[in-house]
């Protein structure tokens, strides 16, 4: 997995609630068996004005000049502000994946709906819940301001606006360390194999039936 | 101190390991896998060179892509050359592991959460996960169920673990008894109503009091599936007599000495009666009546009777906005009536709404009618193989093919258009299933959700009635 430490990067807006998964990469691009290639279909039932298909070339398809991350003063954007419960429904990783491939690294929103907020972890994305009063400051300060970019700071668990204003963000002690460091958590986890083994033996005695039944 | 809730006892009985930093690791003891979020897990296993931990944990089917028309030529005549490759994949994967997998043509084949509770692979008292979010569905047994992402149905193939963090408790009680023609699903539709698509946001969502005491497995299932539209990725209904009824004698439940050891373990599976909840919401069930989404998210839900809401009647921007976005995307006026929008396409099936019962109440409200002329598909898809073999057996089948609604091999479908079941853009469906975002259903698709009772209805009427006027007629 890729690490994250800092980052600096263009934001941009994407002033709706409840934008979920389906919206996030639409249901015919799960068709891959690949984990990358996803970032040209981010968004395409909004990006794009016609009905996108997999493993088509996207440079030429009609884009939706209204859509956020369609206009060039977004171009580049490594940072997505959101509303609240981004990321429900569907608990498809295609869309941190998608996200990841676009070259977003970053997603700030109030509430996230929890798979893909636990997805973004295992991908190198990092998904930070500010107040709706911060959110709602940065969605002014970054369509105020043509270039408004923002500094991510994971170790120091920090967002730092162009002037100066440090907000201050919670992260899980062990996602952070797996992000920090690029660390495969299957890796770790294996750590604890003899754990696992024991817990096993455990449940074997006390309820046989899970074991050996499906075959 | 406090007692424990159904959650607190089975989260807890799973724990392998607790770790400093606050993070848990818990026991896995089933994953179910379908052919669209596991192709890069068992990529991801081969490519660092491990092996499952435990080849008997696990069970698949394909379900997402498979066509629902004839398809007796096998998975090499699926047209859709993406699809194909997804689910020869999967026959690939598992065949690879020793995994054991009902193929696209094996009668067992179906919806993965209509398949496993049906062969008895999810118990009550397991963990089970599955890399699809309705997973919740499961809690119905009585069991700890819920979706995870690709990486973590690797994480749990290697390991058989995984890493979480405790729920918090919700404990969402119905009380008193439901009216005639209001079902499971106006319950679940009428829940996220109130407590909304976020409303359950890390919480495990336990369904209690007389409604869900009195309810079926199959509509206890169709509850718990949609929890994760009210943001709990956990639904769970404690164990009853009824649970234990509908496990026993399947395929892989226990048998003979090792089912009475087994009941005796399960009958633990309740909340204790001094369980502490975080968060309780009451609800009478005789308020509650038959439901259909006007908007593009399953919180924006009203009884049948009722206008689509106008966003004047709001003082918050964000939601004033979602509520014109949804209006404009769906096509619809404010204040509207609900019985007044027509329908192009009927949907029945997907992991909601697709097992025998859902399909007996369609067939009631169909039985010697016809579909409008309006409609242009009304399609019925039964949730697996078996559940077709038994509706067929009961002569459904043959009352939705002569009422004009079409009869179909088992899959998701229509839920999600993957495979060729789709709408055409603009156009409006009754849909039993459990989403109604932007394009679920197909590009430019306008999705309103229902119970299979309201959807036979609208197909008959090709608009939306109100069941219970209409089963009187």
């Amino acid at each position: 997995m890729k690490k994250f430490t800092t980052m600096t990067g263009i934001a941009a807006p994407l002033d709706r609630a409840n934008v979920d998964t389906d919206m996030i990469i639409p249901k015919q691009f799960l068709k891959s068996i690949k984990r990358s290639g996803f970032g040209p279909n981010l968004f395409d039932e909004l990006r794009y004005l016609d009905e996108g298909q997999p493993d088509q070339d996207c440079s030429g398809r009609p884009l939706n000049e209204e859509f956020v991350l369609n206009k060039p003063r977004y171009k580049g954007t490594s940072v997505l502000l959101a509303r609240e419960n981004f990321g429900c429904g569907s608990s498809r990783e295609h869309a941190p994946w998608a996200l990841e491939d676009f070259g977003i690294r970053v997603v700030i929103a109030p509430s996230f709906a929890e798979i893909f907020f636990n997805n973004c972890f295992k991908n190198g994305l990092l998904p930070i819940v500010l107040s709706e009063a911060q959110v709602d400051q940065l969605f002014k300060e970054v369509e105020a301001n043509e270039g408004y970019e923002l500094t991510v700071d994971l170790e120091n668990q920090k967002v730092v606006t162009p002037s100066g204003d440090e907000l201050a963000f919670e992260v899980d002690d062990f996602r952070k360390h797996c992000l920090l460091n690029g660390l495969d958590d299957i890796g770790l986890t294996l750590q604890y194999a003899d754990d696992i083994k024991a817990y096993e033996a455990k449940a074997r005695q006390q309820s046989p039936w899970l074991f050996d039944a499906i075959k | 101190m406090a007692g424990k809730t159904l959650y607190d006892k089975l989260f807890e009985a799973h724990l392998v390991r607790q770790n400093d930093d606050g993070s848990s690791l818990i026991y896995i003891d089933r994953q179910v896998l379908h052919e669209v979020t596991s192709p890069q897990a068992f990529e991801g296993l081969r490519l660092a060179g491990r092996q499952p931990w435990r080849i008997d944990a696990n069970i698949a089917t394909p379900d997402h892509n498979v066509p629902t028309t004839e398809r007796s030529g096998g998975v090499d005549e699926i047209v859709d050359p993406v699809s194909k490759i997804q689910v020869k994949t999967l026959d690939a994967n598992c065949d690879e592991f020793g995994i054991l997998e009902f193929k696209m043509n094996d009668q067992r084949q179906g919806i993965v959460h209509v398949m496993a509770p049906e062969q008895g692979a999810i118990l009550p008292g397991v963990t089970a996960v599955c890399g699809d979010s309705h997973t919740a569905t499961l809690g119905a047994l009585g069991a700890l169920a819920h979706g995870v992402g690709t990486s973590e149905v690797e994480h749990v193939l290697a390991t058989q673990c995984l890493i979480t963090k405790k729920m918090k408790n919700m404990l969402v009680r119905v009380d008193g008894e439901l009216g005639a023609g209001v079902t499971p699903k106006d319950v679940v539709l009428h829940v996220i109503g109130v407590i909304g698509t976020a409303g359950g946001t890390g919480y495990a969502i336990e369904f209690g009091g007389d409604v869900f005491r009195n309810m079926s497995m199959e509509g206890r299932m169709t509850v718990c599936n949609m929890a994760i539209e009210a943001g709990a990725r956990v639904g769970l209904v404690s164990v009853d007599q009824i649970t234990l009824d509908y496990v026993n004698g399947r395929t892989y439940a226990p048998k003979g000495e090792q089912w009475d050891q087994a009941v005796a373990a399960w009958k633990g599976l309740v909340s204790d009666d001094d369980a502490e909840f975080d968060e309780v919401v009451v609800i009478n069930g005789a308020d509650i009546a038959p439901q259909v989404t006007w908007g593009t998210s399953p919180e924006m839900v009203v009884s049948v009777n009722d206008t689509v809401p106008n966003p004047a009647n709001e003082s918050d921007q964000v939601k004033i906005d979602g509520i014109n976005r949804a209006l404009e995307y769906m096509g619809l006026q404010a204040d509207q009536n609900i019985t007044d929008i027509k329908l192009d396409r009927v949907f029945i099936g997907s992991c909601t709404n697709s097992r025998i019962e859902d399909l007996r109440s369609a067939a009631e409200v169909v039985k010697g009618r016809k579909v409008a002329d309006n409609i242009i598909q009304a399609l019925v898809v039964p949730g697996s193989g078996l559940v077709k073999e038994q509706a067929e057996a009961e002569g459904l089948d043959k009352i939705f093919t002569e009422a004009g609604l079409e009869w179909r091999e088992p899959g998701c479908s229509m839920c999600l258009a993957m495979n060729p079941d789709k709408l055409g853009a603009g156009e409006h469906c009754a849909s039993t299933s459990n989403r109604n975002f932007e394009g679920r259903q197909g590009f430019g698709g306008r999705t309103h959700l229902v119970s299979p009772a309201m959807a036979a209805a609208a197909a008959i009427a090709g608009h939306f009635v109100d069941v219970r006027d209409f089963v009187k007629q």
